[in-house]
């Protein structure tokens, strides 16, 4: 999945001469955490977060609070150069880009303009839409070998029963490197008989897997 | 609380709705949705006396605008047309007929309106009629979408009665589902009606259809505050689920305050439901419907409609658990013992497993859990997470 898929092309901005306060306002009216700052040909020169702001203003335990400082500009407390992202990366991409710089937006650029902007919470909201869980679905999830041509043969099985597939996740087995466990969320409220075809065919389901509660 | 006095000296005029063309509703042989259950519920409860042949109300079908309260026209004349073979796979499976959960079958349209027919019958014998409660255990298809089969439900009976209700009185609604599975239909339908409370008690989704049922589905807009989800844990047992479903029920019917009573019971909650993972026995079956009738009689003057649902055991569980239902609607209290030998005769051949011979189930149906408390105090957080809006709002008022 692209970028450009789950970005929002409806960015917030601001120019580096308007004020601390103005930000502050934006912020509080639109309910998000960032505001990229742009020049007049829409270029990204910094960033700003609540955070930056909630450092540059007074103390709310001080008396007399000095609110002069909320008229700065912002290019004084934007961060910059700022990590921005391409239409055309990878979401996983961005997830280690996150990761990586401990950061929770990124603006996206074409031609050095900004066409958009992904956070922490659209990046999110997209892994639940991965894991399938929005639709009516149950899980089951089979522990395999480590080898080639095994899911064709258990998606084979759950195709011939006409039963739709909404999301397939596999992960190492932490006790046993030599095996994967293999999650499947699937259109049905009855997986019995599935599960019943893959015990007979020598599969090792576990449904439900919890620790210490197989029955 | 408010005090609940009186309810066992009143006098309850209930209505059992029954026809033999519930048997209608069919998928295939093989199929776990089988409404031979509600034929053995009806037949227990003759054998054992507390069942007469005046409190059996026939039903009538519910017209097409009736289903319409919920599902959309297209959804309805889907199914009329795949109930005559008339649609080709592509065009049906988008409404979610023709898969192995809800295939075709004859008449589907004309079976599936039976049973919503049913569930209105019932709501009219409680809100026209001289009836304090009326159960249909041939309804309680609550996983149905405006136009969307899914989860053995074609049509949403629970969901469209609650409209009518809404449409013909003025009768805030309290429903409450004690299914295994999360009662998404009927949430969904009025996730933004804050004259409509919605209680779900289920399985955890993380494994069991539908997969929703989360405690922060809470409402949306003005109906925010009026969805309570409890997602308990695989292998929850008697005790945590009661303990889950007695402070849920009546801290939420206390801040609610409702005019009637939905209940969708559900019977797959039992350690015996091949589809589920929770160990629960019989008792939950004589508590949930005790609970109910107290709430119905202190909050609604008796206004009660309980309905079926799911439960896939389909001779051991399902009999016993709304056959109690009934003892308590008409008679107050379950009964006790050994249930009626002819009952058993009846059946015993035709049943691939032994029958029960007592109301209660014997002890040790299931191995112990070995992670028991852990369980109960994960059931307990999430019955909090639950509550905690009706909670603050308690301690600022």
């Amino acid at each position: 999945m692209l970028v450009e898929e789950i970005m929002k092309k409806e960015v917030i901005t601001l120019l580096p001469n308007n004020t601390i306060k103005e930000a502050l306002e934006l912020l509080n009216h639109h309910h998000i955490r960032h505001i990229p700052i742009v020049n007049e040909d829409h270029n990204v020169v910094g960033i700003i977060s609540d955070r930056d702001i909630r450092d540059a203003a007074p103390s709310t335990l001080e008396e007399k609070q000095n609110q002069d400082i909320l008229n700065h500009n912002i290019n004084s407390i934007m961060t910059s150069p700022v990590i921005t992202v391409h239409p055309l990366d990878f979401i996983e991409e961005i997830a280690s880009v996150f990761y990586e710089h401990e950061i929770a937006c990124v603006p996206v650029t074409k031609d050095q303009q900004l066409i958009g902007i992904v956070t922490e919470k659209d990046l999110l909201y997209t892994l639940i839409q991965l894991t399938g869980i929005h639709e009516q679905s149950s899980q089951i999830e089979i522990k395999v070998p480590n080898r080639a041509g095994i899911l064709p043969n258990i998606t084979k099985i759950i195709g011939e029963r006409k039963t739709n597939i909404s999301s397939v996740f596999i992960y190492p087995d932490q006790q046993d490197r030599s095996q994967k466990i293999i999650v499947l969320r699937i259109q049905t409220m009855n997986p019995m008989p599935l599960i019943d075809e893959l015990k007979e065919q020598g599969y090792d389901v576990l449904w439900p897997n919890i620790p210490g509660l197989r029955q | 609380m408010a005090e609940h006095t009186g309810v066992k000296t009143m006098s309850c005029q209930s209505a059992f709705i029954y026809t033999e063309k519930f048997q209608q509703y069919k998928f295939r042989d093989d199929h776990p949705f089988n409404q031979i259950r509600v034929k053995l519920t009806y037949d227990l409860l003759k054998h054992a006396g507390t069942l007469t042949d005046q409190q059996v109300m026939t039903p009538r079908i519910a017209t097409d605008d009736e289903i319409q309260l919920v599902h959309h026209h297209k959804y309805v004349e889907a199914v009329k047309q795949a109930s005559q073979r008339n649609m080709s796979e592509s065009e049906i499976i988008e409404y979610g007929i023709g898969t192995e959960d809800t295939p075709i079958f004859d008449y589907m349209h004309e079976a599936a309106a039976t049973l919503v027919g049913g569930t209105l019958t019932a709501v009219d014998a409680v809100i026209n009629g001289p009836y304090d409660h009326a159960v249909n255990f041939g309804g309680g298809l609550h996983h149905a979408f405006v136009r969307k089969a899914s989860g053995f439900c074609i049509y949403n009976d629970a969901a469209i009665a609650i409209k009518y209700i809404r449409q013909h009185t003025n009768y805030k609604v309290l429903y409450i589902d004690t299914d295994a599975h999360h009662g998404d239909g009927v949430q969904w339908a009025f996730y933004d009606d804050p004259n409509v409370c919605t209680l779900s008690i289920h399985e955890t989704g993380r494994y069991l259809f539908p997969g929703t049922g989360n405690t922060n589905e809470r409402g949306r807009l003005g109906g925010y505050g009026y969805s309570f989800n409890i997602p308990i844990d695989a292998f929850t047992e008697d005790e945590s689920f009661l303990e889950v479903y007695q402070n849920a029920l009546s801290t939420i019917a206390e801040y609610f305050n409702p005019d009637i009573i939905v209940t969708q019971n559900g019977a797959d909650a039992h350690a015996h439901d091949p589809l589920t993972h929770l160990c629960n026995t019989m008792n939950i079956f004589e508590e949930i419907p005790q609970l109910a009738h107290q709430i119905a009689h202190t909050y609604c003057d008796g206004r009660w409609i309980a309905l079926g649902g799911g439960g896939y055991d389909l001779w051991r569980v399902v009999p016993r658990a709304w056959a109690q239902i009934w003892n308590i609607a008409s008679h107050f209290e379950p009964l006790s013992g050994a249930l009626p030998q002819d009952w058993i005769d009846t059946w015993s051949e035709k049943s691939p497993v032994t029958l029960p011979t007592t109301w209660r189930d014997e002890s040790g149906i299931y191995n112990e859990i070995p992670r028991k408390n852990e369980i109960t105090e994960k059931n307990r957080i999430s019955l909090e997470k639950s509550l905690k809006l009706i909670k603050n709002q308690q301690k600022y008022t």
